[in-house]
């Protein structure tokens, strides 16, 4: 699909808006959908956690309009063994890996400056992309 | 070791880093390659080769108090000096100076909401607050207002509007700049500013009224370099309680003359309000088409649509599809279904036009608009057709760059612009050829009155040099602005065109 269709579909897609009977809610706007509960993080593991949903989860979490996520699909879409398409559910990083990654940058992803994402933040981050699952 | 900045001794820069640190604190000053290297602009045309612009140091103030205090020893030092707040420039520039060997003056740590009134509906912020942040802000607090982010969520609210940016909601809240409402600016001998009411000690209308008595001046710190912005204040939209959009398309080329006549009746009526998405009959001849969004209460939206399609249907052969009305807040299900950005919600999910898909599965990575300010009329917008379609081929020396376009946008009032992208990765012949085919974009649309809106750093010598009536008499008056507001000229030497005494080539 092209860029032009592309912003086109979301400029017309609220006008094709399918649906009923939608009754006024006070209800607050759902947050992101997360893929990996905190259940079991140890405490660098937690805040690392935290930082990838205030972060990367935009781009990396699941469900809709997730550009780090569908990206990542296509790119290993050939892989064997499957590496999964988010990167929380992956088991191949290592925390020099994240590191690299989030001071490199990586495609449309541009890399992180130390006043958006600290060094101690990235630590936090990479201990909970890399951390050892059972 | 990063560069220095051009005509600065090492001795003078290291002492200027010194005091940096003094003012700042250690940990807030950026020195070594490895940081500095985070500077770069990671959709640069130039990435990689001699003309790449390059930071040679940054610093991060967290107060006004510390931007002062940076900007005073800049400014004795002339040490050139570059202010960015979330620096997500992306395709414009990123968090690069126009002139290598600033230094980037990173306003990321000031990062507070000062407040939301939602009575008032506005909002004060520091620089770093990002749409993320101030969404975040007011929906933690139950607030009834809504946020105008543009496609990245990520952005500053202050960043995206002196740049000159734009979102999606209604207007006139989708005018980043033109809904700001005062501001608080350091000078680069370290004096702060305040515009509007706000420069009325004890002032409780600094949000209200952004004319306040006497000169206006907040517009000379749009796409400029005459000061540091440490403060802004917002209106914003109280939550509209509904939502309509309605699809017209129209048969033949001509049809768009009075489809856009109709629309921008409509908003210049501001019965319409939202941001009309234009279709193109690109495939030569053929079928135009818009959206007519409304924000509003739902009666009042129902009879303005009403009076809408009835308008259109006049154009012979036009269809009016009126889609289902949509009450805020959204439900779980819409918020599923719907673009985010219509409703205010900011998000990141617009970086999948350059990420990897199906139909692209190596895409290049960042790119670059070309973005001009054509007229709002369907004449305006054949002719831009045609002038793509019958340039492209000279543009592009006949080669398929992957230029993709052009979108038009009007998240401006009574304005319309023809973007155009450009991919922008990291194969340097490409990109060679890119910057080729912009440069002749820009000439080819002057030579038809058009120009930009905004440029990419890379650009803005040339797009400047397109606002050239009588001799560049503008470019001049910027000039004489520069001088005397900026005397050392260290404050974003460059952007949008405009260079400090020492730098101006005659
Ligand atoms: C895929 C994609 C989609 C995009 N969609 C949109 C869109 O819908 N709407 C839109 O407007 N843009 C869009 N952009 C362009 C751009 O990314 C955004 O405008 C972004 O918000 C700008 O970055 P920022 O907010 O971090 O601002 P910053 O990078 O912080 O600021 C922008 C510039 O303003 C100046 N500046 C910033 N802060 C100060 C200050 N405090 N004092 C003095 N000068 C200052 C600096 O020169 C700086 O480089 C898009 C880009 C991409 C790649
Ligand atoms: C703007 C969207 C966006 C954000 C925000 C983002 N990323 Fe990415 N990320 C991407 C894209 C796009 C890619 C490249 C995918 C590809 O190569 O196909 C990527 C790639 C990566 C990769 C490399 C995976 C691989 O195997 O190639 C890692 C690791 C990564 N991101 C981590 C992060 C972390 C950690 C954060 C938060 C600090 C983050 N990303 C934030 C979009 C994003």
């Amino acid at each position: 699909m092209s860029m032009t269709k592309i912003a086109f579909a979301g400029a017309l897609g609220c006008a094709v808006l399918a649906g009923s009977a939608l009754a006024q809610q006070a209800l607050p706007i759902p947050p992101l959908q997360h893929a990996v509960p905190s259940d079991g993080l140890n405490a660098a593991q937690m805040r690392g956690q935290d930082v990838f949903r205030t972060t990367c989860e935009h781009c990396h979490g699941p469900g809709r309009g997730m550009p780090g996520t569908s990206s990542l699909a296509v790119k290993y879409q050939d892989t064997a063994p499957a590496i999964p398409a988010l990167i929380e559910e992956r088991t191949d990083l290592t925390p020099e890996l994240v590191e690299f990654f989030v001071r490199n940058g990586s495609g449309a992803m541009a890399p992180y400056r130390k006043t958006e994402v600290s060094d101690d933040q990235l630590a936090d981050l990479a201990a909970y992309l890399s951390r050892p699952r059972p | 070791m990063p560069m220095l900045p051009p005509g600065i001794s090492q001795e003078t820069f290291d002492q200027a880093l010194a005091r940096f640190r003094e003012a700042v604190g250690g940990d807030n000053v950026y020195s070594s390659d490895e940081d500095v290297a985070l500077y770069r602009d990671a959709y640069s045309p130039f990435w990689g080769e001699p003309e790449e612009k390059l930071a040679s140091a940054a610093v991060a103030p967290a107060t006004t108090e510390e931007v002062q205090a940076v900007a005073r020893i800049a400014n004795e030092l002339h040490i050139p000096i570059y202010p960015i707040s979330t620096g997500r420039n992306l395709a414009y520039g990123g968090s690069a100076p126009p002139y290598s060997g600033s230094v980037v003056l990173d306003l990321k740590r000031m990062n507070r909401v000062l407040e939301v009134d939602e009575r008032g509906a506005y909002a004060l912020v520091e620089p770093g607050v990002s749409y993320f942040d101030l969404y975040n802000h007011i929906t933690e607090r139950g607030l009834d207002v809504w946020i105008d982010p543009p496609d990245p969520g990520w952005g500053s609210v202050i960043g995206n509007a002196l740049d000159g940016g734009g979102g999606w909601t209604a207007y006139p809240f989708r005018d980043h700049f033109g809904a700001h409402c005062g501001m608080e600016v350091v000078l680069a001998n370290g004096e702060v500013v305040r515009t509007g009411m706000g420069a009325v000690p004890g002032s409780k209308t600094w949000q209200q009224n952004r004319w306040g008595c006497g000169p206006w001046v907040d517009g000379l710190f749009r796409q400029s370099n005459f000061a540091i912005v440490t403060k802004m204040g917002f209106h914003l939209m109280p939550r509209p309680e509904a939502f309509i959009s309605a699809n017209v398309s129209v048969q033949n080329d001509q049809d768009v003359i009075p489809m856009m006549d109709t629309l921008n009746l409509l908003e210049n009526m501001h019965q319409v309000n939202g941001s009309t998405g234009l279709g193109a009959g690109f495939g030569g001849g053929g079928a135009w088409s818009c959206t007519v969004p409304i924000y509003g209460p739902e009666r009042v939206i129902r009879e303005q649509m009403a009076f809408a399609k009835a308008k259109f249907e006049e154009i012979p052969g036009a269809t009016v599809n009126v889609g289902e009305l949509i009450r805020t807040p959204l439900t779980p299900e819409q918020y599923e279904q719907v673009r985010l950005v219509n409703f205010g919600i900011p998000n990141l999910s617009t970086f999948a036009m350059l990420t990897r898909s199906p139909m692209n599965p190596n895409p290049a990575g960042g790119h670059i608009g070309f973005s001009p300010l054509i007229p709002r009329t369907g004449e305006g917008l054949l002719e831009f057709r045609d002038f793509y379609r019958d340039n492209l081929e000279e543009v592009t020396q006949g080669e398929n760059l992957g230029i993709v376009g052009p979108v038009f946008m009007t998240n401006w009032e009574r304005s319309l612009v023809a973007l155009i992208m450009f991919p922008i990765g990291r194969d340097v012949e490409m990109n060679r050829k890119m910057r080729a085919a912009f440069t002749r974009w820009v000439e080819l649309a002057a030579e038809r009155g058009w120009a930009e809106y905004r440029s990419p750093v890379a650009f803005m010598d040339e797009v400047a040099d397109t606002y050239s009536f009588n001799d560049h008499a503008l470019r001049r008056l910027r000039e004489t602005l520069k001088d005397a507001i900026d005397p050392n000229g260290i404050i974003s030497a460059g952007r949008y065109g405009v260079w400090p005494k020492h730098l101006r080539q005659t």
